[in-house]
């Protein structure tokens, strides 16, 4: 620990900090222009300079590069301190006339012009032309020690001192992660202008792409665990070995770029399923406009435009930023569709009746729903639906056949045309609107064909994982301890999905908590004698129950998951299997007794 | 011409789940079907191994009968499935022995379809009448003399 005094206070600081370190921590105020934690002290712009008096010595020395040493007596309010930094503040001031913090530090100090006039030669990039540039090599701090890129230096000195890339050409070696232009005070620095090419931006999956994100982020705000996650595709520590801001800045010290994936195996007795669905891809039905007029959305996509901590703040607006004065949302895209899916996906009603209400809540907007039916199966919602009808929201009954953006009279004039039957008034209508909402139904998760292998799985025609009986048994599956809940077994919403999940818990609950399994008596078996590995009765068996054993050349019986159904038994050429209580001797013996 | 006095005899391999309770029910409903079925109770059409269809017919029957679930019923989920794939081979080899495919049937009766199973003994009767009894044994004797 090192004793100084600040401002006539006492610090007691750690061997290696810097004086202004010490000022901080003694409450104590010192003008900064260009120093951030993340950044190696500079001096740059000489705003932090005190008077220090050490060993009966005084002198003026910038406090963000001054070590602390045992004894110094720091003034940082001294008149000469005020002089140079009002002095300062006139030069910088006629630099750079227009930057906002110069203009505010400088009003701090009581300066508010310069009588220096200057000539503006130096640019801050060579590339394009600048004026706001305080030189503080903040840019080029954190392009070269931080990130460990460097494509930005100062050039030049004096009056013609510049911040620019080598050779004033478009960097080759900018990765484009906008740290310059993060923490650029006066915003001078812009990614395009150093690498002459468009920032890449990192499209927020959670916010449908319609927000960014950076490198680190909160996947969504109820995650679980709600951490932030590092995604190693796009963060800078993984190209250059450098940055680790987050790292540093970290006071639980719980970031760790070293960490890797790793697999890990565990034992259980039972397994849920619950694996989700995917979203329809709307780009499939081309005639609905997806991706050609910016103002079709998704469902998803409209669900974080509503949402308060979406990226316009619930605002529903279109993409140009404005309100949309109309809004178009069509029912069953996808869904009850012999061309993609043909099941009902269940919630897409109801959810598509709540974005009415959204639009009409948040705006004046004239909203129009086209629907088959109206699938208001569940406890309110009936009651919902015609709420909505009371708020004046226009039903069409009818498939849509196309939005176009082809006007044929006047109104339809940049809008964009639902063209729709509408079978209750028995004609086409052509409604024009500023903006449609596609609801998309569920399908099946992308990966659900692997995820049914891991798990013997079966699947139904439309795709979701198959139960042991639709009635009876919504959760089992055909393979004790193993339950299947929510979405993945069938297009369901969130009550139903809990109840489901619940339903598969209390299973699992059960299985693992008798300690012990009953057994059918009628299992089959394997005399490993007889066995010759053909492996027959494996490929017969529906319930994993049959496993071939490489080291004894055998298959054998899983007593605790064989049903007793016996295929593997008729299957067998050796007659090496056999089923307790239904032996093939034992059957012969009764056809033989039958037909005597 | 003098009455057929003929009498088949039926061997019937019913599942547990579904055709054994199909058969059941015809019962209990007081249905009326030829005595000429003799069945067995297994807990899956699956497991009617091929060999017992050959012994049944070896030892005196003259028409065999194999019941189970609908397809994408079965209680086991698959075995009816493999059922159909054996049934299949054993036609072939049927036709190899010179045994009439109309012998031996694969037929799916649900639990409920009491009427159905009635129906089908009533047909398979008449059709085995028709046919004629199978006497293996002398059929054997023939073959193997021909050899």
């Amino acid at each position: 620990m090192v004793n100084l005094t600040v401002d006539g206070r006492k610090v007691e600081a750690e061997q290696d900090w810097t004086v202004l370190d010490a000022a901080r921590v003694a409450g104590v105020h010192i003008p900064t222009l260009c120093h951030h934690e993340s950044l190696p002290p500079y001096g740059a712009c000489r705003f932090c300079t005190v008077e220090v008096t050490q060993r009966g010595r005084t002198r003026m020395h910038t406090s963000c590069t001054l070590p602390v040493k045992e004894g110094m007596v720091v003034s940082t309010a001294s008149k000469s301190v005020h002089k140079i930094r009002r002095m300062l503040a006139e030069l910088m001031l006629a630099r750079c006339p227009d930057s906002e913090p110069v203009i505010k530090l400088a009003a701090e100090l009581g300066v508010h012009e310069s009588r220096f006039p200057y000539p503006r030669v130096g640019k801050s990039l060579k590339i394009g032309e600048d004026e706001d540039c305080i030189m503080c090599g903040m840019c080029v701090r954190i392009c070269d020690d931080v990130m460990k890129v460097g494509a930005l230096a100062f050039e030049g000195r004096g009056g013609l001192r510049s911040v620019t890339t080598p050779f004033h050409e478009p960097s080759e070696v900018c990765r484009l992660c906008g740290a310059c232009e993060s923490i650029c005070p006066t915003g001078t620095i812009r990614q395009r202008r150093i690498a002459d090419q468009e920032p890449r931006e990192i499209p927020f999956e959670f916010e449908q792409g319609l927000a960014r994100r950076k490198p680190i982020s909160l996947l969504f705000p109820q995650a679980v665990p709600k951490v932030p996650v590092i995604d190693a595709n796009t963060c800078m520590n993984f190209k250059t070995d450098g940055c680790k801001i987050c790292e540093d800045n970290c006071e639980a010290g719980a970031i760790d770029h070293s960490q890797k994936d790793r697999t890990e195996s565990v034992n259980v007795g039972a397994i849920v399923v619950a694996t989700g669905f995917d979203m329809f891809d709307a780009e499939d039905i081309p005639r609905y406009g997806y991706g050609r007029y910016p103002n079709v959305i998704t469902s998803l996509e409209f669900e974080r435009l509503s949402h308060a901590s979406g990226p316009t703040g619930g605002k529903i607006l279109k993409k140009d930023g404005t309100t949309p004065k109309s809004v178009g949302i069509i029912h069953c895209v996808g869904s009850r569709d012999v061309n993609h899916q043909e099941y009902c996906s269940r919630v897409c009603c109801m959810y598509s009746l709540k974005f009415a209400h959204l639009v009409k809540e948040k705006t004046e907007a004239e909203v129009y729903n086209f629907y088959i039916d109206m699938r208001a199966f569940g406890k309110g919602y009936e009651e919902f639906y015609k709420r909505l009808l009371s708020e004046d929201v226009n039903f069409i009954r009818g498939k849509v056949a196309e939005v176009t953006d082809v006007a044929f009279a006047p109104e339809e004039k940049d809008k964009l045309v639902v063209v729709a039957e509408d079978t209750l008034f028995g004609m086409v209508r052509r409604i024009p609107v500023e903006m449609v909402v596609l609801s998309a139904g569920l399908k099946p998760g992308g990966d659900a064909d692997q995820v049914a292998h891991l798990f013997s799985l079966g699947r139904g025609s439309d795709g979701f994982f198959l139960e042991k009986h639709p009635k009876l048994a919504p959760v089992d599956t055909v393979n004790d301890g193993i339950f299947v809940a929510g979405a993945c077994q069938s297009p369901k919403d969130i009550p139903d999905s809990v109840a489901q999940g619940a339903a598969a818990g209390a299973g699992a609950l059960s299985l693992i908590d008798r300690g012990s399994v009953v057994l059918e008596p009628i299992t089959a078996n394997i005399n490993p004698d007889l066995c010759g590995g053909c492996k027959i009765c494996v490929s017969n068996c529906s319930f994993s129950a049959v496993e071939y054993n490489p080291d004894k050349g055998v298959s054998e019986v899983h007593e605790e998951l064989c049903k007793g159904c016996g295929t593997c038994v008729a299957g067998c050429p050796s007659g090496a299997a056999q089923q307790s209580n239904f032996e093939d001797r034992q059957i012969l013996s009764e056809i033989k007794g039958i037909l005597s | 011409m003098a009455e057929n006095s003929f009498e088949p005899k039926i061997m019937g391999f019913l599942c547990q789940w579904c055709s054994y309770t199909g058969a059941d029910l015809a019962g209990t409903s007081r249905m009326q079907y030829p005595p000429n079925i003799c069945v067995t109770r297994v807990m899956c059409s699956g497991r009617v191994d091929l060999t017992f269809v050959a012994d049944a017919l070896a030892d005196g029957a003259d028409g065999v009968l194999i019941a189970g679930c609908h397809p994408g019923d079965c209680h086991y989920s698959e075995g009816n499935f493999r059922t159909m794939r054996r049934y299949s081979m054993l036609l072939n080899l049927l036709d190899q022995f010179g045994v009439e495919k109309e012998r031996v049937r694969l037929e799916w009766i649900s639990a409920s379809e009491g009427e159905k199973f009635a129906k089908v003994v009533t047909e398979m009767a008449e059709s085995l009448k028709t046919l004629g009894p199978l006497n293996w044994k002398e059929r054997s004797a023939n073959y193997c003399g021909a050899l």
